[in-house]
C-alpha cells in the first residue's frame, strides 16, 4: 500500500486568527506618552518650623484670583507678559547672594544682566516666585502661569548657558541624558554632569506656592 | 493536440499565504510599541492644559495616576468638574495616601523615592481640588508631581 503524503494543514485561516488578536491589542494598550510640567514638592515642615524671615524685595508674588486675573508684585498683568517680568526680577542681581553651605560669604552676582535695582531681587539663589491662588481658579489658568514662569527660568538658564559653554542648555541637558545612558561616555558624562549642575546653581528654580485664599 | 486544452479558465486566486505573516508583524509592532490600558474612565477625558516646559515620564512602571475631571454619571456622582477618580472609581482627597500606598506595595523600597504621581486634570477643574491633592501627598512623602498636559508650540 503506497503511503499518502501527509496533506498541507489549510492555512487559510491563520490570517483571521492573526488579525482578530492585532484588533485585540489595538484596543486593550495605549500608545500615548505622558508629559507634562514636573514639580517637586516641598518636605513637610515640623510642627514647631519657624519660617525665615526673606526681605520683601526678594519675593516676587504672583496673585491669580477666582475670575482668574493676575496681580503681579500689585499690578495688574496678562499672562503673556509675566514671562519677561519675571526674567527681570530673578536677573536683577542688586546685592549678594546666600552665603555658600562650607560658610563662604555670599557674592554678588556676576553673570546676571538685570537693572541691578535696588528694590529687587538681590541674586538669583534668593530671588523667590510665590504664587498665591484662590481655590476656585481654574487649573488651566494655574498651570499656564506655572508654564510662563518655568519658561522664563529656561530663558535664563540657556542664556548663561549659551555664554558659557556655547550651547543652550536644553541641549546640554540633552548630550547629557544621552551620555548617560550609553557606557562607553562614563567620563563625558561626568563632564556634562558638571556643567548641567552649574548652570541650575547659578538660576536655582524656586517657585514657592503659597496657600490658596478661598 | 491535448496539451493546448489542458489550459486553466478563468483568474488564478492571488496567493495570501503572505498575509498572515504581515499581520503578524502588525501585531508585533503594536504589542511593543504600546502599553496595556490599566483604569477604565469614570470621568470624561480630561481636556489637559497645554504647556511648553513640559518633561517626558520616562518609566511608566513609577507613575501612579490621578484624573480630575468631570463625571460621566452626572446622576450618581454629581455635578462639576472636581471629581477626583483614583484606579476605577470617584473617590475623595482623603483617600489619595490610600491610593499612593497601595501602589508603593506593589514596588521595592529603594524605588520609591523615584515614584512619581502625575495629575490629569481638566482644565476647568478648580486650582483647590488640585492643591486638596497636594497636600495629601506631601503628607505622605510622594513629593514628585507631574501635572499632565498637551505640548504646546514655543513662541
Amino acid at each position: 500500500m503506497a503511503r499518502r503524503e501527509n496533506p498541507e494543514i489549510n492555512a487559510g485561516s491563520m490570517a483571521d486568527i492573526a488579525f482578530l488578536l492585532l484588533i485585540f491589542f489595538l484596543v486593550t494598550t495605549t500608545m500615548n506618552v505622558d508629559s507634562g510640567v514636573s514639580k517637586k514638592l516641598s518636605e513637610k515642615p515640623p510642627a514647631d518650623y519657624v519660617p525665615p524671615v526673606i526681605k520683601e524685595k526678594n519675593i516676587f508674588e504672583v496673585n491669580i484670583n477666582r475670575n482668574n486675573e493676575l496681580l503681579v508684585e500689585g499690578d495688574r498683568m496678562e499672562v503673556k507678559d509675566i514671562k519677561d517680568a519675571a526674567v527681570m526680577f530673578i536677573d536683577n542681581g542688586g546685592g549678594i547672594g546666600k552665603p555658600g553651605e562650607d560658610g563662604t560669604p555670599g557674592k554678588a552676582c556676576d553673570y546676571c544682566k538685570g537693572e541691578r535695582s535696588d528694590s529687587s531681587s538681590d541674586h538669583p539663589n534668593k530671588a523667590i516666585i510665590s504664587v498665591q491662588s484662590d481655590r476656585g481658579t481654574e487649573y488651566g489658568v494655574y498651570i499656564q502661569v506655572q508654564n510662563e514662569l518655568l519658561r522664563a527660568y529656561t530663558e535664563l538658564r540657556n542664556r548663561l548657558s549659551q555664554e558659557r559653554y556655547g550651547i543652550s542648555f536644553d541641549e546640554l541637558e540633552e548630550s547629557y541624558k544621552d551620555a548617560k545612558k550609553s557606557a562607553d561616555s562614563k567620563s563625558r558624562a561626568e563632564q556634562l554632569k558638571l556643567k548641567v549642575e552649574d548652570i541650575k546653581k547659578a538660576y536655582p528654580q524656586i517657585i514657592s506656592d503659597a496657600e490658596p485664599t478661598s | 493536440m491535448s496539451k493546448f486544452g489542458k489550459k486553466k479558465k478563468g483568474i488564478p486566486a492571488v496567493n495570501t499565504a503572505a498575509l498572515p505573516d504581515i499581520v503578524f508583524m502588525l501585531l508585533f509592532f503594536f504589542m511593543v510599541t504600546t502599553t496595556m490600558r490599566e483604569t477604565n474612565l469614570v470621568i470624561e477625558n480630561p481636556r489637559l492644559p497645554t504647556a511648553t516646559e513640559i518633561k517626558k515620564l520616562e518609566d511608566k512602571s513609577l507613575v501612579s495616576t490621578i484624573y480630575v475631571g468631570k463625571s460621566k454619571d452626572p446622576n450618581r456622582d454629581g455635578v462639576g468638574y472636581n471629581k477626583i477618580q483614583l484606579n476605577d472609581k470617584i473617590s475623595t482627597a482623603d483617600q489619595v495616601p490610600a491610593f499612593i500606598f497601595s501602589k508603593r506595595d506593589k514596588l521595592a523600597e529603594a524605588l520609591h523615592p523615584f515614584m512619581t504621581t502625575s495629575i490629569k486634570a481638566d482644565k476647568e477643574s478648580n486650582v483647590g481640588t488640585i492643591i486638596d491633592i497636594r497636600l495629601k501627598l506631601r503628607d505622605v512623602n510622594a513629593l514628585k508631581i507631574n501635572y499632565s498636559s498637551t505640548a504646546g508650540s514655543k513662541n
